[in-house]
């Protein structure tokens, strides 16, 4: 039995100690935001938040996890109005979407240590996250955007 | 005359182990009753805490996932796997029948209390340092612990490594029987005698910290120069030591209390177990034991030179690995940057920056290798802070060629060898913490 906090709220699970934390949030809690991309820690699709910081779902065994606190997109704003999902909305950013729940849980760790990112730092951060309709250049208008807004500014260019 | 030199070989052997056995007989000193644990005063037991935590007793003593001090941690020593015992005060299988008398005896001289000789896996080499009121309190610390039935496992050392005797031998060839307990030397500050007390006594640093020579004995003409253990690197404490950041006091006391150090890197693998312990003393004693070794390490003489070698690491970090075509290079993009890269000119405290590194710049890259197959814990270095394993999702030409990308990139080290069979080594060994 593990036990750990995701989204706030505690959970028990009992599963096989190298059973990947994507499997347990997704198939054991049963919330469907975090997806599956390449189960090899190479695309950040399933990336979450760990204590605070992002991490590859796929690649941490539920072993890793005990008493932790997991976020996922869920859990990224109550409301689902976290600055980095306005921006995502207002520029557009995503295409298909698919891999749009570990980009913005990325971003949100970028945000946290880079307030007033570059390009190099979206750039090396984002790095490890793919997303193959190529909206590379509207994620980073977005993270600029939601950046700003974090720090107090206005939310519009 | 061949029969001649027969009979003086004879005698020879023979006197050699009469020898021997007259060095390494030691009575056994009398069973006791277990002693009632309401007999030892409550701030005797609360000190002996503090100083299990100092010597990270149960690092050793305690099994993996078993029962807190009864034993069977598996040692592996290179010439075999030896296993620690129960010292749990249990009467049967424990300590419970070892008077104060015995306790000592076994800390101070490595002798058990049926008076066999105890292997120097055990550290009682630097134990010798330990006051005898310090030892009052460890006694009193134990013997109040749950007892737990555990027998100890044995030992898998080959015969005639596996004769206990034998080890009076290697007492006469490493073990300075006139150390006695550590005095305080002249001319250093009280913090720096109580910092040097507790490294080279009960934190026994030393045990890892200094390579060991084809017997086992701790080399005396190296000390703290640093040495591989269960093919991590226990890294050198001296000035050698090739982080490009001195280890100055302040760091060294981040570290030890922390876990981690943003100039160095977290601590991992038994090294976290040592911050542990420490977390059970005052921050004096962990700030008198980063005074020891700072003086040591000589890390003010370098501390003037601290801000341009911060620069020259910065700059190499911030290499854009965009413009790299190697393997290791997409690697590094793929999977390490989105925690490891730092801009600006200071790195950040939850991104351990590899160019400033000790394992990424140090000698060997066995430490290297074993935290990328196997990650870091919430419960290592930082508290809190983790990094998946990738030991499933990357190949061993994966490792290498990232380990070489790094250390080629981000150090101005000379390139680490043979890294794909490092990396196969390391998977062999798995990555059980030692």
């Amino acid at each position: 039995m593990t036990n750990f906090n995701i989204n706030g709220r505690p959970v028990s699970i009992e599963a096989a100690a190298d059973t990947p934390l994507l499997w347990v949030i997704r198939d054991l809690v049963g919330i469907k935001g975090t997806k599956f991309g390449c189960g090899i820690g190479m695309c950040g699709a399933c990336t979450v938040h760990l204590n605070g910081r992002a991490v590859r779902s796929c690649i941490t065994p539920l072993s890793a996890v005990a008493d932790a606190a997991i976020t996922t997109i869920e859990g990224l704003d109550p409301q689902g109005q976290h600055p980095l999902q306005k921006a995502w909305i207002e520029t557009q950013t995503p295409q298909c979407g698919y891999c749009q729940s570990g980009q913005i849980m990325q971003a949100a760790t970028l945000i946290k240590d880079y307030p007033n990112p570059s390009d190099a730092d979206i750039d090396a951060v984002m790095n490890g996250n793919l997303c193959r309709c190529m909206a590379y250049v509207r994620i980073r208008k977005a993270i600029k955007l939601a950046a700003e807004e974090m720090r107090g500014g206005a939310a519009h260019e | 005359m061949l029969k001649r030199i027969f009979i003086g070989l004879f005698v020879l052997v023979l006197l050699v182990g009469l020898g021997m056995i007259a060095l390494a007989w030691r009575p056994a000193l009398p069973p006791i009753d277990p002693p009632v644990a309401s007999n030892f005063p409550e701030a005797l037991i609360a000190k002996g805490e503090q100083l299990a935590g100092a010597g990270y007793c149960a690092t050793c003593h305690t099994a993996k996932g078993g029962q807190a001090y009864a034993g069977g941690f598996g040692l592996e020593s290179g010439f075999g796997t030896i296993y620690s015992t129960n010292i749990t005060p249990d009467a049967e299988t424990g300590i419970g029948r070892w008077s104060e008398a015995a306790f000592t005896r076994a800390m101070h001289e490595g002798v058990a209390r049926d008076g066999s000789q105890l292997f120097p896996a055990f550290p009682y080499t630097h134990f010798a340092k330990v006051t005898d009121d310090d030892l009052k309190a460890l006694y009193a610390y134990f013997m109040t612990r749950q007892p737990v039935k555990a027998e100890a496992r044995r030992n898998t050392l080959p015969f005639p490594l596996s004769i206990r005797a034998l080890q009076a031998g290697w007492k006469l060839l490493f073990f300075d029987f006139d150390t006695g307990v550590y005095q305080a030397q002249a001319g250093k500050s009280e913090e720096w005698n109580r910092g040097a007390y507790l490294a080279e006594g009960l934190g026994h640093c030393s045990a890892c910290h200094t390579p060991r020579n084809s017997l086992g004995g701790e080399r005396s003409d190296a000390v703290y120069a640093g040495a591989p253990i269960d093919g991590w690197l226990a890294p050198a404490l001296t000035a050698a030591n090739a982080a490009p950041m001195p280890w100055t006091q302040d760091d060294l006391y981040t570290y030890l209390r922390s876990g981690a150090s943003i100039h160095h890197g977290v601590a991992a693998a038994s090294m976290s177990e040592v911050v542990h312990g420490l977390a059970a003393l005052p921050d004096a004693d962990v700030r008198a034991i980063a005074v020891y070794f700072a003086d040591r390490n000589g890390s003010a003489a370098q501390a003037a030179n601290a801000d341009q070698a911060l620069a020259k690491a910065m700059a190499l970090a911030q290499r854009d690995p965009g413009v790299e075509p190697e393997h290791g290079a997409r690697i590094y993009l793929a999977a390490c940057a989105s925690c490891h890269y730092n801009g600006g000119a200071a790195p950040l405290p939850a991104r351990p920056e590899l160019a400033l590194s000790s394992t990424v710049n140090g000698p060997d890259p066995g430490s290297f290798i074993h935290i990328v197959v196997g990650g870091i814990g919430q419960k290592d270095g930082m508290p809190g802070a983790y990094m998946p394993g990738f030991g499933d999702v990357l190949s061993d030409a994966d490792i290498a060629a990232l380990a070489a990308y790094l250390r080629g990139s981000r150090t101005r080290q000379p390139p680490w060898n043979d890294l794909q069979a490092a990396v196969a080594g390391v998977r062999r060994q798995g990555n059980a913490a030692p």
